[in-house]
């Protein structure tokens, strides 16, 4: 076991390691032109890549979801954003049908 | 959190109080709940692995990144060297390179100092920067950053407390809720995104999607900064060429 101020240091240098990738962002935003292409390629690139990591929790999950079959992981997506759309745009709906029913479904089939 | 569609808009939100409001709501009529229980799962984590209370709290503080702070756990329990800690944790957050660049403009405030700046850097998470970019369109554009720093400050608040509370429980939660809770994260953050208005930024969502399977075979470690290239140049590309088709 690692002693404490050994793990003092690896919160420490995380939380730095992190920092240095928010504060590259800050120095190339302070140079560019918001309207310019490269905002919108880089616009584009970060919702591909929070498209990306929802699709791989969703789809391609490392927790405890793995557990649970893909068909009612999608069931469950599906029965979300029909309850969404559904109830107006809320999406306290779609997240409460969803986790309501991938738990139910679960437990039913699992 | 209803949302007319943005043709019906008439008057875009506009002062400290009804804004301040609106951020609360939003963060507390969800996220913050999603959140104070995934930072639960964080801190009953962190203690497995050796971590104190406090430095589980100040790594959800500083870090502010689950997928990161996973990295740093699992590591950590595995008894990796610091360096090897650090430079999968930092990979892992490597995201947030790109979402500050797409985000710090939409605040518009581009007379803010350098200080200030790297401060709304260091309060930006997946959630409030999904969050913003959604609800961005219909809030003023100089009571954006007011609507962000409360949403995102809640958020964070909720986190911490999950952390600490996650770390000190023994409540184990049935499985199937678990697996409820879990699940409701990324579907939170799939519907909150299907909202945004843009053709590139859908085009580039839809590619990230399908890029993601391929790149995370590939190469795991880098899965998201490939996909976010590819998947994001392609729909830059794309909605560039449907702009222009329909220009005429």
């Amino acid at each position: 076991m690692p002693t404490d101020s050994s793990l003092w240091l690896i919160v420490l240098a995380c939380g730095a390691a992190t920092f240095v990738w928010r504060a590259l962002g800050v120095l190339v935003t302070r140079r560019i032109d918001a309207s310019g292409a490269f905002f919108r390629w880089i616009t584009c690139v970060s919702y591909a890549m929070v498209a990306g990591l929802i699709f791989r929790m969703l789809v391609m999950p490392e927790s405890e979801l793995a557990n649970v079959s893909l068909p009612i992981r999608m069931t469950a997506v599906a029965t979300a954003f029909a309850a969404y759309f559904l109830f107006s745009r809320r999406l306290v709906a779609g997240v409460l049908a969803g986790g309501v029913s991938l738990s139910a479904l679960a437990a039913w089939l699992g | 959190m209803a949302q007319p569609p943005l043709d019906e808009v008439t008057a875009l939100l506009a002062g400290d109080g009804a804004v301040t409001r609106k951020a609360l709501l939003d963060a507390l009529s969800l996220p913050a709940f999603i959140l104070f229980f995934t930072m639960m799962g964080f801190g009953s984590l962190a203690r497995g692995a050796g971590f104190d209370a406090e430095m589980a709290a100040l790594a959800s503080l500083l870090i502010w990144g689950l997928p990161g702070q996973l990295a740093m756990v699992e590591l950590t329990r595995t008894g990796q060297g610091l360096i090897a800690i650090v430079f999968a944790c930092s990979l892992a957050n490597a995201r947030f390179m790109p979402m500050v660049v797409s985000f710090i403009p939409t605040l518009a405030r581009r007379q803010a100092s350098l200080a200030r700046m790297l401060l709304d850097a260091q309060l930006l998470s997946i959630n409030s920067w999904a969050m913003c970019m959604r609800e961005f369109p219909r809030v003023e554009a100089a009571y954006r950053h007011r609507y962000y720093v409360t949403f995102a400050s809640s958020i964070l608040s909720a986190a911490v407390a999950g952390t600490l509370l996650g770390y000190h429980s023994a409540v184990l939660l049935p499985p199937v809720m678990v697996l409820g809770l879990i699940f409701v994260s990324p579907l939170f953050f799939a519907l909150v995104l299907s909202a945004v208005p843009g053709r590139a930024e859908r085009i580039s969502m839809l590619l990230g999607c399908a890029t993601i399977p391929l790149a995370h075979l590939f190469w795991p470690a880098i899965d998201l900064l490939i996909t976010g290239v590819i998947g994001g140049s392609l729909g830059f590309v794309l909605g560039k060429w449907w702009d222009a088709k329909n220009a005429d």
